[in-house]
C-alpha cells in the first residue's frame, strides 16, 4: 500500500518535474533520498554517467550518484582515485584546469549545469567551495569577507556588507575570536581560524552547496574538531558535500557516503551503512584500512 | 718572450703535475690497497701545487712588472722571472709528489681549494665594483675641489664652457641633466608599465603554454637589440613621425626630444617589466586564484581584485630596477634626446640627461684635469647612486615579499 503511494509519488513528482522544466521552474527536486535518522531528502545535485578527462587520461568513469539537500555528503577513497576531480565538477572547477573535460549529465536543482552556456560566476555563487589548505587572500579578515559580496553586487550600502560580514562570522564560529582586529590581515590567523574564515567567506555569498575538499588535512585535531562541530552546523542550512582521508571524520560529520576507487564510484549509500556493512569488499577493505 | 709558449710551457708543466700525481699514486693503491682520495685528486692537488705559484709570479710580473722594468735590463729581467715562476713550480710539483701517501687526504684539499676559488670569483666581482666606486670618488673630489658641491648639486644652469677650458669657470648645474633624466625615465615607464604588465597578465593568466612559448621568446629579442639600434630607431623613424604628429595636431613637437627618446627607451624596458611580472605573477599561489574563481569572480576580477595586490610588491621591485635601467641608459638618449641641457617642462623639446652629458664631457680632447672633464666623474657618481639605491630598494622589496609565500 505504502508502496503504491510511493511510487504514484515519484511519478507525479516526475510530471511536475518535466512541467518544471518547460515552465523554467527550476525549483522543485526530482525525486528523494532515504537516509535512516532522517527525513528523506530532496536531491540537489544529480550526476549521471559522469566522465572526465585530463587530456586523454580518463579520471572519473561513469559516476551517477545523487546528493541530498542539507545534509552531509562525504566522498572517500584512496588518494589519487578522482574525489577532488568529480568534487570540482560540482562548480565548474575544472573548467580552470588545462585540457580537462568533463561530459555526462550533471544537474543542480535539476538545471543542467555541464552546459557550456550556463554562466559559471552564477553557478559558483550557488556552490561554494572551500580548499584543502586554507587559502586567504593577502588582506584584512574584512575584506576577506566581503569580497564575494561585493564582486556579486550583493550589497548597497556599508552597513549591509558590515551586517553580512558579522552575519558570516559567526556561522563560521569565527566572530568572537576576530571581532577586534577585522581589519588585521587574516594570514596572521591560525591555521584553523584561517580555514573557518575561509568557511565564512564562502558563506557569505549565501550559497546553497558548499564543497570542501579535505578541509582539516592542514589542521591539527581542537582546530578539526571546531571545523568538524560547524559542518554539522551548517548542515540545517547548506547541502555539504565534504572529501575526507579520515574515516572517523566521515563517520562524524556525514549522512552519507561515496567510496572512490580508480575513478569509479564503488558503493554509496547511508554513511551508518556504508561504515557497518558495506556491499562491496573493497569498502570494507578500505574502510578497515587494509588497503589504500 | 713569446706568451704563446710560455702558455704552451705552463700547460705542459700542468699536465705533467698531473700525471705524475695520478700515476703515483695508482701505483701506490696497487701496493697499499684502498687509497684515503682516488688517484685523479692526487693528481689534481700536485697540479694545482705546480702550476698556482708559477701563475702567481707570472701574474705579478705582468701588473707590476713592466711599470718597474728597465729597458736595458729587460730581456734578462723577464728572463729571471719566467725561470724563478717555472722553478717555484717544479719545487711546487715536488713537494706535492712527496706527500702522496695511502692517508693523505688529497680529496679534502682540493675540495678546500675549489672552495677559495670560488670564493675568489665571487670577490673579483665585489672589488671591481669597490674599485669603480673609489675611482669615481677620488675624481669626482678632484672635481669639487673646483666647483663646490652646492652649485653642482642645486646648480640650474648647465654650461661648462669649454673654449675656457683650464680657468675654472663655466656653470656645473646638475638639475638640469637631473631634469632631463627623470623626465625621459618617466615617460619611458609611462610607455612601458601599462604594455609590460598586461603582457605579463596575458602571458600568466589567458595564453595557453603554446601561444606563450612563442610570444614570450619573441618579447625577449627585444631585450636583446643593441640600444644603438634604438638609438637610430628613434632618430630616424619614431622623432620624425612624433613631429608629424605633433604638427597634425597644432603642437610643437621636435623630432629629437624627451618624448621621442621616453617613448624608445619605454619600448626597451618592456621586455624587463614584462618578464619580472611574469615571475612574481606566477610566484602567486594558484590557491588565491582558485578560490577567488570559486567564489565566482571572473578571470579579470580576479586578476585585479588579488592576484595583482598579491603581486604588487613584486612588481614594484621589477619597475625600479627597469627605472634604474633606463636611468643608465645612454646610446638612444645620446641619439634622440636632442642634447640640450635647459630645464624645460614640455616633453616636446629637446632635453639632455646625466648620461649624454658624462659622453659629451669626456669625448674630444680634454685634459683629464680640468672641471670640464673631471665634471664627468662627479656626474657619474650621482648616476652610480641613484641606481644603486634604486637597485637596493628594488632587491629589498623583492625578496620581503618572496618571503611572503615561503
Ligand atoms: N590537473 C590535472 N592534470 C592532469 N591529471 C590530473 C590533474 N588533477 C588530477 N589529475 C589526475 O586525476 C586523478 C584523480 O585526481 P584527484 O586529484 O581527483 O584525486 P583525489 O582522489 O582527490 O586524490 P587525493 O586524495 O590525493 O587528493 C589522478 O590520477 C591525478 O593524477
Ligand atoms: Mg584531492
Amino acid at each position: 500500500m505504502m508502496n503504491a503511494l510511493r511510487e504514484d509519488l515519484t511519478q507525479m513528482n516526475m510530471v511536475v518535474r518535466q512541467l518544471a522544466v518547460d515552465t523554467d521552474l527550476y525549483t522543485l527536486p526530482s525525486t528523494t533520498i532515504r537516509t535512516p535518522d532522517l527525513e528523506p531528502q530532496p536531491v540537489k545535485i544529480k550526476a549521471r554517467n559522469v566522465n572526465v578527462f585530463y587530456g586523454e587520461k580518463q579520471a572519473i568513469h561513469d559516476v551517477s550518484i545523487d546528493i541530498p539537500e542539507k545534509a552531509v555528503t562525504a566522498f572517500i577513497g584512496p588518494s589519487g582515485c578522482g574525489k577532488s576531480t568529480f568534487l570540482r565538477c560540482f562548480n565548474r572547477m575544472n573548467d580552470t584546469i588545462e585540457g580537462s573535460r568533463v561530459d555526462g549529465l550533471i544537474e543542480l536543482d535539476g538545471r543542467s549545469i555541464i552546459d557550456r552556456s550556463l554562466d559559471v560566476v552564477e553557478l559558483r555563487a550557488r556552490v561554494g567551495m572551500v580548499f584543502q589548505k586554507p587559502n586567504p587572500f593577502p588582506k584584512s579578515i574584512y575584506e576577506n569577507i566581503a569580497y564575494g559580496p561585493r564582486i556579486h553586487g550583493l550589497v548597497r550600502s556599508k552597513a549591509d556588507l558590515d551586517e553580512i560580514v558579522e552575519r558570516s562570522l559567526r556561522k563560521a564560529g569565527l566572530f568572537d575570536e576576530v571581532k577586534d582586529r577585522l581589519h588585521d590581515t587574516a594570514t596572521g590567523l591560525s591555521g584553523g581560524q584561517q580555514q573557518r574564515l575561509c568557511i565564512a567567506r564562502a558563506i557569505a555569498v549565501s550559497p546553497e552547496v558548499i564543497l570542501m575538499d579535505e578541509p582539516c588535512s592542514a589542521l591539527d585535531p581542537i582546530a578539526t574538531a571546531r571545523v568538524e562541530e560547524l559542518i554539522d552546523e551548517l548542515r540545517e542550512n547548506y547541502t555539504i558535500i565534504i572529501v575526507t582521508h579520515s574515516m572517523q571524520q566521515a563517520a562524524r560529520v556525514s549522512q552519507r557516503t561515496a567510496m572512490f576507487h580508480l575513478g569509479n564510484l564503488v558503493e554509496e549509500g547511508p554513511t551508518e551503512k556504508i561504515f557497518t556493512s558495506p556491499e562491496v569488499k573493497r569498502t570494507q577493505d578500505y574502510i578497515t584500512g587494509r588497503f589504500g | 718572450m713569446n706568451s704563446m709558449l710560455v702558455t704552451l710551457v705552463l700547460l705542459l708543466l700542468l699536465g705533467f703535475a698531473y700525471q705524475t700525481g695520478w700515476s703515483r699514486s695508482s701505483r701506490l693503491a696497487q701496493v697499499e690497497g684502498r687509497l684515503h682520495s682516488k688517484p685523479i685528486y692526487h693528481g689534481a692537488l700536485v697540479a694545482i701545487w705546480a702550476i698556482v705559484p708559477a701563475l702567481l709570479i707570472l701574474g705579478l710580473w705582468a701588473l707590476f712588472g713592466t711599470a718597474t722594468a728597465n729597458t736595458r735590463f729587460r730581456t734578462l729581467t723577464s728572463a729571471v722571472v719566467l725561470a724563478s715562476a717555472f722553478g717555484t713550480g717544479a719545487i711546487g710539483l715536488y713537494l706535492a709528489r712527496n706527500r702522496i701517501s695511502a692517508r693523505f687526504r688529497a680529496r679534502n684539499e682540493v675540495e678546500r681549494i675549489i672552495r677559495y676559488l670560488l670564493i675568489g670569483c665571487s670577490v673579483v666581482a665585489i672589488l671591481t665594483t669597490l674599485g669603480i666606486v673609489l675611482s669615481l670618488l677620488g675624481e669626482a673630489l678632484r672635481f669639487f675641489t673646483f666647483v663646490s658641491p652646492v652649485d653642482f648639486f642645486f646648480g640650474t644652469v648647465w654650461n661648462p664652457r669649454f673654449s675656457s677650458v683650464g680657468t675654472g669657470s663655466g656653470d656645473f648645474g646638475l638639475l638640469p641633466l637631473l631634469w632631463g633624466t627623470v623626465m625621459i625615465a618617466t615617460i619611458a615607464i609611462l610607455v612601458a608599465l601599462p604594455i609590460g604588465l598586461m603582457t605579463a597578465v596575458y602571458l600568466t593568466q589567458y595564453a595557453k603554454p603554446k601561444t606563450r612559448n612563442i610570444i614570450k621568446p619573441m618579447i625577449e629579442v627585444l631585450a636583446g637589440i643593441p640600444t644603438i639600434v634604438y638609438g637610430f630607431f628613434a632618430l630616424v623613424t619614431v622623432g620624425p613621425a612624433l613631429a608629424g604628429l605633433g604638427a597634425m595636431f597644432g603642437l610643437d613637437i621636435r623630432a629629437t626630444s624627451a618624448l621621442t627618446a621616453g617613448i624608445v627607451m619605454g619600448v626597451m624596458i618592456i621586455p624587463f617589466i614584462s618578464s619580472l611580472s611574469d615571475d612574481v605573477i606566477r610566484q602567486v599561489p594558484r590557491a588565491l586564484r582558485d578560490g577567488s574563481l570559486g567564489l565566482g569572480a571572473t578571470e579579470s576580477e580576479t586578476i585585479r581584485r588579488v592576484i595583482l595586490p598579491a603581486a604588487l610588491p613584486g612588481i614594484v621591485g621589477a619597475v625600479l630596477l627597469a627605472v634604474s635601467r633606463a636611468i643608465g641608459e645612454t646610446m638612444i638618449v645620446v641619439l634622440a634626446a636632442g642634447n640640450s641641457p635647459y630645464l624645460r617642462l614640455n616633453p616636446g623639446e629637446p632635453v639632455s640627461t646625466v648620461t649624454v652629458t658624462i659622453v659629451n664631457q669626456l669625448t674630444g680632447d680634454t685634459d683629464f684635469s680640468s672641471p670640464q672633464s673631471l665634471v664627468a666623474f662627479a656626474l657619474g657618481l650621482t648616476l652610480f647612486a641613484m641606481t644603486l639605491v634604486l637597485n637596493i630598494a628594488a632587491l629589498f622589496i623583492v625578496r620581503r615579499y618572496r618571503e611572503q609565500y615561503e
